[in-house]
């Protein structure tokens, strides 16, 4: 009965989102200020009603009610509660009641949280976010209904959540990956409000941009975790396999960067905002793509959900209404926008062009290689192929790191136009003393000389010793050096972490590429091994039993020159109700290195297949991702944009005055 | 209104991408892809045996008889469910059995037929998933019916029940032997 609340209260959500999509755009056309004022409690409405349905499926996992399908397919009676609770999330028809909730919940937030913005503008706004939702919530009643019941006979026990989702990242990264997502609708929902006002100033830049930024900010964070659970969860000590799914969440990423910066330069500087404009429908667009190739099933990979033709069939007639909907809008509204402020090639402005160029052929690279088994198989008349990690590495590693260059000398550079002679001649000292200092570090202290990691290295070096002196610059004449520092903008320190978040995750990667060891051994109890200078001991192996699942334990010694170091037990565990193998991987984790240890297969009586990893700075990938998403949501505490708030809604109405 | 012809390139772009994804979209359609591959050769490989890493094997080596080709993984959950009736194919029928290990770990599928027993003469690694590839492979299960020339004669996409053996894959394989006794 429940479940069939869960799945009914869908119903009115729908009508209202129907609503808040027609109502506020009709007060708009009408000029009828109390249609307009329509949208708060509309998306109040739409929250609670969405809410209220996944609840019900929460009810549903809780209560073991196996006679709903999707229960029934991802549950178990032994499943931990935690599990139970993130199994809501663990297949495509409640992953998408989730992604509605975040709509919903996004579309909350901008009614609530948008007093700067004029009437007009927040119902164009939240028209268009109602329209998206009907969109969503259609798509759940239509073709991936999770209320589905089996009837009259039931199973009496689930069939169980994959074993591989049952862990704390799967708990955490699709939330957190879905809030940037979908998150990315709010500055696309500003900027076709902009583009149908015909105002296209910059004050639109003002205000999609911190939603930009947090949106931005969870999508960062919900990368970096998937890719540590896949790192310690999937076994083999991976962390980026180039994967559809993964690019799919990558190009929207990439984008939103692009995007982040070329808001920056719109309200600052008022220039790009055609170009951002049209930035801000991509992210949104390459959101909307990621999901069509995930769920449609056109690409197989390791995170296949299940495919359904009509699904797919919906998603492309979706996206095809909105992203050629609004790129149909661009190409009619945007003619004419002129920028501000003119500035020379030697401007900041030009770097952030550069950047923004290199951004969009990085996440054009991502989408050829991961649709090219599409192109390939259309040309061809179907014959098939698969694009690989090498080709990704070939095409994305040079594009990343002419940015990463570019990222390196911009705070050195001035807005309009830079010195070019000062400029090189100040650049000398910082940027090739990065790259001795790392050339001698390398040498001394790694395994072996490497040229390329002095390269990637020292270009994150340099980036951090730029953004050290663009801060001193900015204190260095004040007379008071610390209150200078305090009287800092907070969104200049966001910056300043999101870069220094790159140069870290940069220089993990670099190094975890180039100096991890990985040994596959035969080993028997009191075998020792030898890896990077430690000496990894096998014990054997004990049966031991979770909550359900049995697995085998073994013990593993590691020892650093007959000094201990850890004891790690890895397991091969058998969930019996999905009749699984997983394999759990045992890792000691530090600041510069991971020993990452893996049970293989039984060999003999005793012996254990074992796989035994050195993975130098690998953390640092995920270091750098987390300070990375800190810096986007520092910007959010601003005074700043509270100050600019106050003074767009007095602005607002001189705005609005205009022809 | 006159229209700035560079802004309609975005647009442009988009038009192609839908039109690749549209045609991916139908490549793929489920009902599609079997009768494009029937009646095809079995594609071209040279992979490694599974228990015997020294030994490739290529297309010739399931030629010779009317066989099944299986391909299964160990992440598979419906590989397990069919299991049991490709333990009786193996056992009952006259008919040898392939495998092919799709984007797995050796150790992992040597564990897995230990675990639940083997059904296969041998097992081909694939564990780049190139031959799922050439056969269009979209998840595992899927098992084809491989006449004596390497022809593929028939498809089938999921697990392998007594019923689907029944039929859909006996009437072929009667059929097959019916036209080698005739030729």
């Amino acid at each position: 009965m429940i479940a069939e609340l869960g799945h009914f209260s869908l119903i009115p959500a729908l009508g209202l989102s129907v609503c808040l999509t027609v109502l506020p755009a009709t007060g708009v056309y009408l000029r009828q200020a109390n249609l307009m004022r329509l949208t708060g409690s509309l998306s109040a409405g739409l929250f609670v009603f969405v809410l209220f349905s996944i609840a019900c499926l929460g009810n549903a996992f809780l209560t073991d009610d196996f006679s709903v399908a999707y229960v029934a397919r991802n549950s178990n009676s032994a499943l931990p509660v935690q599990y139970k609770i993130s199994a809501i999330w663990g297949a495509h028809e409640g992953s998408f009641l989730l992604w509605s909730l975040v709509m919903a919940g996004w579309t909350l937030a901008v009614s609530q949280f948008s007093n700067g913005l004029t009437l007009d503008m927040r119902a164009r706004v939240l028209s268009v976010m109602g329209a998206l939702s009907v969109g969503f919530i259609l798509f759940i009643l239509l073709t991936s209904n999770p209320f589905d019941r089996i009837l009259p006979v039931y199973p009496a026990e689930g069939s169980d959540l994959n074993p591989v989702l049952q862990d704390f990242g799967l708990i955490v990264h699709p939330p957190m990956l879905y809030m940037g997502y979908v998150g990315f609708a709010v500055p696309f929902a500003f900027a076709i409000a902009t583009l149908t006002s015909g105002k296209l100033d910059s004050a639109w830049a003002r205000w999609s941009r911190p939603w930009t930024n947090l949106a931005w900010s969870f999508l960062t964070v919900g990368i970096t975790l998937g890719s540590w659970w896949a790192y310690y969860e999937l076994g083999w000590g991976g962390w980026w396999f180039w994967d559809a799914v993964e690019n799919a969440s990558f190009m929207p990423w990439l984008v939103g960067t692009a995007l982040v910066h070329s808001l920056a330069a719109t309200e600052k500087r008022g220039v790009f905002k055609s170009w951002t404009v049209l930035l801000a429908i991509f992210a949104f667009s390459f959101s909307l793509l990621g999901a069509f190739l995930v769920r449609s099933g056109v690409l197989t990979s390791v995170h296949a959900f299940a495919v359904d033709p009509e699904r797919g069939l919906f998603i492309l007639a979706f996206l095809t209404l909105v992203i050629g909907g609004s790129l149909t809008l661009y190409a009619i509204k945007a003619t004419g926008i002129k920028s501000d402020a003119g500035f020379e090639w030697t401007g900041r402005e030009t770097l952030l062009l550069v950047n923004n160029i290199l951004l969009i052929v990085a996440a054009g690279a991502v989408l050829l290689g991961t649709i090219y088994p599409l192109i390939y198989e259309a040309l061809t008349d179907g014959k098939k192929i698969s694009v690989g990690p090498p080709y990704f590495n070939t095409v994305f590693v040079p594009v990343v790191m002419l940015l990463f260059l570019v990222m390196a000398v911009a705070p050195a550079s001035r807005w309009r136009s830079t010195p070019v002679e000062k400029f090189f001649k100040e650049q000398l000292l910082p940027g090739g003393g990065s790259f001795a200092v790392v050339a001698i570090l390398v040498f001394f202290l790694a395994a072996r000389f490497e040229p390329v990691v002095v390269l990637v290295v020292g270009v994150a070096a340099w980036i951090v010793v730029n953004l050290i002196r663009d801060l001193i610059g900015k204190v260095r004449h004040k007379s008071n050096k610390i209150v200078a520092l305090f009287r800092q903008p907070v969104s200049y320190y966001g910056m300043l972490l999101g870069h220094l978040g790159i140069a870290i995750s940069i220089t993990g990667v670099c190094l975890t590429v180039y100096f991890s060891e990985e040994k596959d051994v035969r080993m028997a109890p009191g075998d020792v091994v030898e890896l990077s200078g430690y000496e990894v001991k096998f014990k054997g192996v004990k049966k031991v039993r979770g909550p359900n699942y049995l697995a085998d334990r073994g013990e593993i010694e590691i020892t650093r020159a007959r000094q201990p170091v850890v004891i790690l037990f890895p397991e091969k565990r058998f969930y019996q109700a999905a009749q699984n193998m997983m394999t759990e991987a045992d890792i000691d984790p530090g600041l510069f290195r991971d020993l990452y240890v893996a049970l293989g297969d039984p060999i003999d009586d005793t012996a254990w297949a074992v796989r035994v990893q050195y993975k130098p700075f690998v953390r640092w990938v995920w270091f750098g991702g987390l300070f990375i998403g800190l810096g986007g949501i520092v910007t959010l505490i601003d005074r700043r944009y509270r100050a600019v708030r106050m003074r767009t809604s007095a602005a607002v109405e001189t705005v609005g005055a205009m022809p | 209104m006159t229209v700035n012809k560079s802004l309609l390139i975005p647009l442009a772009v988009f038009v192609m991408l839908v039109t690749v994804l549209a045609f991916g979209f139908r490549l793929d359609d489920p009902h599609y892809l079997p009768s494009e591959l029937i009646a095809k050769p079995f594609p071209e490989f040279k992979l490694r045996d599974l228990h015997d890493p020294d030994r490739i094997l290529t297309v010739d080596d399931i030629k010779g008889s009317v066989s099944l080709v299986n391909v299964w993984a160990t992440w598979c959950p419906n590989c397990v469910l069919e299991h049991p009736e490709l333990m009786r194919i193996s056992r009952e029928e006259d008919l040898p059995l392939y495998g092919v290990n799709y984007n797995d770990e050796s150790p992992k599928a040597i564990g897995w037929l230990e675990r639940y027993e083997n059904p296969f003469q041998f097992n081909i690694v694939d564990n780049k998933g190139i031959l799922a590839i050439d056969l269009g492979v979209y998840g595992a299960p899927e098992t084809f019916v491989v006449d004596k020339h390497g022809v593929i004669q028939y498809r089938h996409v999921g697990p392998v029940s007594r019923e689907i053996w029944n039929h859909e894959i006996l009437p072929v394989i009667e059929l097959l032997r019916n036209q080698a006794g005739e030729g």
